[in-house]
């Protein structure tokens, strides 16, 4: 199968980007879209052209290192899987396929499709944990945890961090990530003593690096690929709103 | 190069030898850890537990990770479990019990003192993990739920859906971001160890390289800890993430840090086979998959290229319940790893190439429903069809064994640190827990165990008594690593030749899997030490890595690591050779019981190799660590 590739190539953080052409022969189809890069990379190279940089790591969906707006869409077409998840077959030949990184002013690009996410880290050091230092724990059978509440909790934890929900949203809003984590705790006895501070501090955090405010487009839920529903901004919301009217301090 | 090796492993009854530890070790007194900078390279599930935990008692703390966060370590990819000896099941587990599945599954090629302590830990592990929010599996009363693992008759597993590593990674990432929010870890992302720094014979710092922008810079700090996983990827292909790399710990071991058993590979037997060259990694199916899965392949060769539906019950071989009908399908990992290679050899092997065996969930669907079987493994059935583009409700699973870990490591003493002093190493990084083969489930609770409750008690202990002066990371001695890491980063990029850094990882994986893989000879071993420094010539020769040092360079970066593959690999084979019996992971053929089960030498290799570098690639020095029983006796694995 032979394809175009369209990529954003841009040298670093101050370089001006542009988008580049770039034909990939003899694609197969059991190939996955980063092997594909992989591929590409290889040509360039023999030509002595630098190769593309793109984040990736684990390759199975689960380090949210990898992110690539495919033809306009964070991870790509397919519903609930990551852009290292993403297979070949979902393409056909002569497709022109366009790749850029997440467009978002808090994830500036470093080079290429990299984009630098260290803001997800600073709003997680505000707030996203729980203030136990190792060694205080009691047993951990000791408070029963209702297992409907604990499968919410994982249900939001499985939030990877890759950041597609700002990519897809208008605003750039990154509440669903924070509405993740908020979540988790807020559906465990362990999370509870902190509640409130850990929601205003965070949102603090994610107002102040720039991400905007949710208007309910919901595209973030359907860029997600770990599909956390957005009943989690809803839930932070509430606390957001519970915590602020009981002048939770800082 | 005389060198003997001290395993500082307390005396007493196994029982409380840790308990005595503690006791003996000096403390830092609470006032003066402030004063110690301690750097953690590493974020996974040992360095992060190590950072946060270290950073709580007070120390300052650098961490260092090569991904853009700390979230992103390979710990995070563990699909099923973490173990525990807390016997919630009421079905017979203690520590004693675990401690001695586990050093049976080691087949007795681990050090007892460590894998007792390592039990003993393993209790607190799970506290420590609810207490921080991990949202573990539950039954509907509201306690945890377990599972079973392989090499154990017990359940002992706690796990959090399919996503066990990422579950317990997020609780030691936050523990870590709490205090990088408190400022008392720095946290240094995209940034790369090249090179760990000695004043005075001691470890005192490391060289990093800045992905984003080149730089190279020093840090001092008054002890350093490495964690920085396997080795795995030296076979290119493997279950690890792509960014796996022996970088650290071999920099370490060429400034004298010796490297124990590296032949002890582990090779996983559930991961999806490999499908054509492009291939970059292979994806593993977790080993909880054969709770309920069954393991077979046709009894008849003619039957291979076969529909598995249309082959009926009686024309099945389960070989595994066949051969070992009180483990069955849950045997060890290198054991069922090897019987796949068996019957694939034999002829009976399905799929392309005749590399794979049936994981069938046929009987369990019929016994529990599609729903509950959906429930237990949905995510790695929807990650298995995304790859396969077949459907595991419908269709067996196609398995073959792949790379998963690595048991050997730098060598360390009972305090984990490393013959150099203040180097210690933590996690997988580490040689010490579990001997040849590790088994399911364990490499979290290690990782955990090292970081959350050994280093943070023993490194007080050499903070306290090393009487080293204060180093500010702008002695000769680092000025010194790094030029040299530097004229490194330049000689790579003035080769100019013609091969990418990529497709030499690809030559060396694939003789390493052919030579030292799953079955390895004494000739096959001989014919990749001979052909290994051949790579490694063209690769110095003929490398082809554009671009400059001074910016984000991802052939840079991946070459680095892919020099140090070649380096480590030669000394992975030499190991190999020297260990002239079979155990755990490590298969010569030309020492296999009747039934082609791995035949130790107890009277000649009950030790631990251990190699120091000399110089000369081809030459390492071998030193041995015996390894004491005093508790457990020595026998041959059976798990029929
Ligand atoms: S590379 Fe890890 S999620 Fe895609």
């Amino acid at each position: 199968m032979n394809l175009t590739l369209k990529i954003w190539r841009q040298k670093n953080r101050e370089a001006k980007g542009a988008m580049e052409s770039y034909p990939v022969k003899d694609v197969s189809p059991d190939m996955s879209f980063l092997e594909m890069l992989d591929i590409l990379n290889e040509q360039l190279q023999s030509a002595k052209q630098e190769p593309v940089a793109f984040d990736h790591d684990c390759r199975e969906g689960i380090c949210g290192m990898c992110s690539l707006v495919i033809n306009g869409l964070p991870h790509g077409p397919d519903a609930a899987t990551t852009t290292c998840q993403l297979h070949r077959r979902k393409f056909k030949e002569g497709d022109v396929i366009t790749i850029e990184p997440w467009r978002a002013q808090p994830f500036p690009v470093i080079r290429d499709l990299v984009t630098d996410r260290s803001a997800f880290d600073r709003i997680q050091a505000r707030g996203g944990f729980v203030s136990i230092g190792t060694g205080h724990a009691p047993d951990a059978n000791a408070i029963p945890i209702p297992k409907f509440h604990a499968d919410l909790s994982m249900d939001a934890a499985q939030c990877i961090g890759c950041g597609a929900c700002v990519a897809a949203c208008k605003n750039a809003s990154a509440m669903l990530f924070v509405g993740a984590k908020v979540a988790q705790y807020a559906h465990l006895p362990q999370g509870q003593p902190e509640r409130n501070r850990r929601v205003l501090a965070m949102m603090d955090q994610h107002d102040k690096e720039g991400f905007g405010a949710c208007t309910n487009y919901q595209e973030c839920e359907a860029a997600c690929p770990k599909e956390i529903s957005v009943r989690v901004i809803a839930e932070m919301n509430r606390d957001f709103l519970k915590a602020t009217l009981l002048g939770t301090e800082l | 190069m005389g060198i003997t090796l001290d395993s500082k492993i307390p005396s007493g009854p196994l029982a409380q030898k840790w308990e005595k530890h503690i006791f003996d070790l000096k403390l830092v007194n609470p006032a003066n850890k402030r004063k110690f900078t301690i750097i953690v390279v590493g974020t996974g599930l040992a360095g992060a537990s190590a950072a946060a935990t270290l950073a709580e008692l007070g120390y300052n703390v650098h961490a260092f990770a090569f991904q853009d966060s700390a979230r992103r370590a390979h710990s995070i990819a563990a699909q099923g479990g973490i173990n525990a000896a807390k016997n919630y099941q009421n079905d017979g587990d203690s520590v004693y019990r675990l401690f001695y599945d586990t050093i049976k599954g080691g087949d007795y090629r681990a050090r007892e003192a460590n894998v007792y302590r390592l039990a003993q830990v393993s209790t607190s592990i799970i506290d420590q993990c609810v207490a921080q929010g991990v949202p573990f599996a539950r039954e509907y009363g509201g306690t945890l739920s377990n599972r079973s693992f392989g090499g154990a008759q017990v359940s002992r597993t706690f796990y959090a859906r399919g996503q066990t590593g990422q579950q317990l990674l997020l609780g030691a990432y936050s523990a870590l971001m709490r205090q990088v929010g408190l400022g008392t870890v720095k946290m240094h992302e995209r940034s790369e160890m090249l090179d760990v720094v000695l004043v005075n014979g001691h470890a005192r710092g490391i060289v990093t390289r800045d992905l984003e922008t080149g730089k190279i810079e020093t840090w001092g700090a008054d002890a350093v800890c490495l964690a920085t996983g396997g080795y795995g990827n030296a076979f290119f292909l493997s279950t690890n993430a792509q960014g796996c790399n022996v970088t650290a710990t071999w920099r370490a071991h060429k400034k004298g840090a010796l490297f124990a058993n590296p032949c002890y590979t582990q090779i996983h037997p559930t991961c999806i086979p490999r499908s054509g060259d492009h291939q970059s990694k292979l994806t593993l199916m977790s080993e909880s998959l054969r709770n309920d899965g069954r393991v077979w392949v046709p009894k008849n060769k003619a039957d291979v290229g076969k529909d598995p539906r249309q082959i009926p019950e009686d024309q099945r071989d389960y070989y595994l319940e066949r051969i070992y009908p009180s483990f069955g399908n849950l045997v060890p990992r290198d054991i069922a790893s090897r019987a796949a290679k068996r019957m694939c050899d034999l002829g009976q092997g399905v799929g392309p190439g005749g590399l794979g065996v049936y994981l069938d969930f046929g009987a369990a669907i019929q016994r529990v429903g599609q729903s509950v079987v959906a429930e237990r493994y949905g995510n790695l059935f929807e990650m298995y069809q995304r790859i396969t583009d077949e459907s595991p409700y419908q269709t067996p699973m196609r398995i073959y064994p792949a790379v998963h870990y690595t048991m050997g490591g730098l060598w360390v003493d009972y305090n984990l640190m490393s013959n150099i002093p203040g180097l210690h190493v933590l996690g997988e990084a580490n040689f010490s827990d579990h001997g040849a083969n590790r088994l399911g489930a364990s490499a979290l609770m290690q990782g955990l165990a090292d970081g959350y409750f050994v280093i943070p008690y023993t490194i007080g202990h050499y903070l306290a008594t090393s009487g080293q002066a204060k180093v500010s990371g702008d002695e000769p001695e680092f000025k010194a690593a790094a030029v040299e890491v530097k004229a490194r980063m330049d000689k790579l990029l003035a080769i100019k030749g013609n091969r990418s850094p990529t497709s030499f990882h690809k030559e060396l994986g694939y003789l390493l899997w052919d030579k030292c893989g799953m079955g390895r000879t004494g000739d096959g071993l001989q014919e990749a030490l001979d052909k290994i420094p051949q790579i490694r010539e063209e690769f110095w020769s003929n490398l082809n890595v554009l671009g400059d040092g001074d910016s984000y360079n991802v052939a840079l970066e991946k070459a680095g690591r892919v020099a140090d593959f070649l380096e480590f690999g030669e000394l992975m084979c030499r190991d190999a050779l020297e260990r002239k019996e079979s155990c755990g992971g490590h298969f010569r053929e030309e020492y296999q019981t009747e039934a082609g089960e791995a035949l130790r030498d107890d009277d000649n290799f009950t030790h631990v190799a251990a190699w120091q570098y000399t110089g000369d690639l081809a030459k390492p020095n071998l030193v041995k660590e015996p390894l004491v029983f005093e508790e457990v006796h020595l026998s041959t694995r059976s798990y029929k």
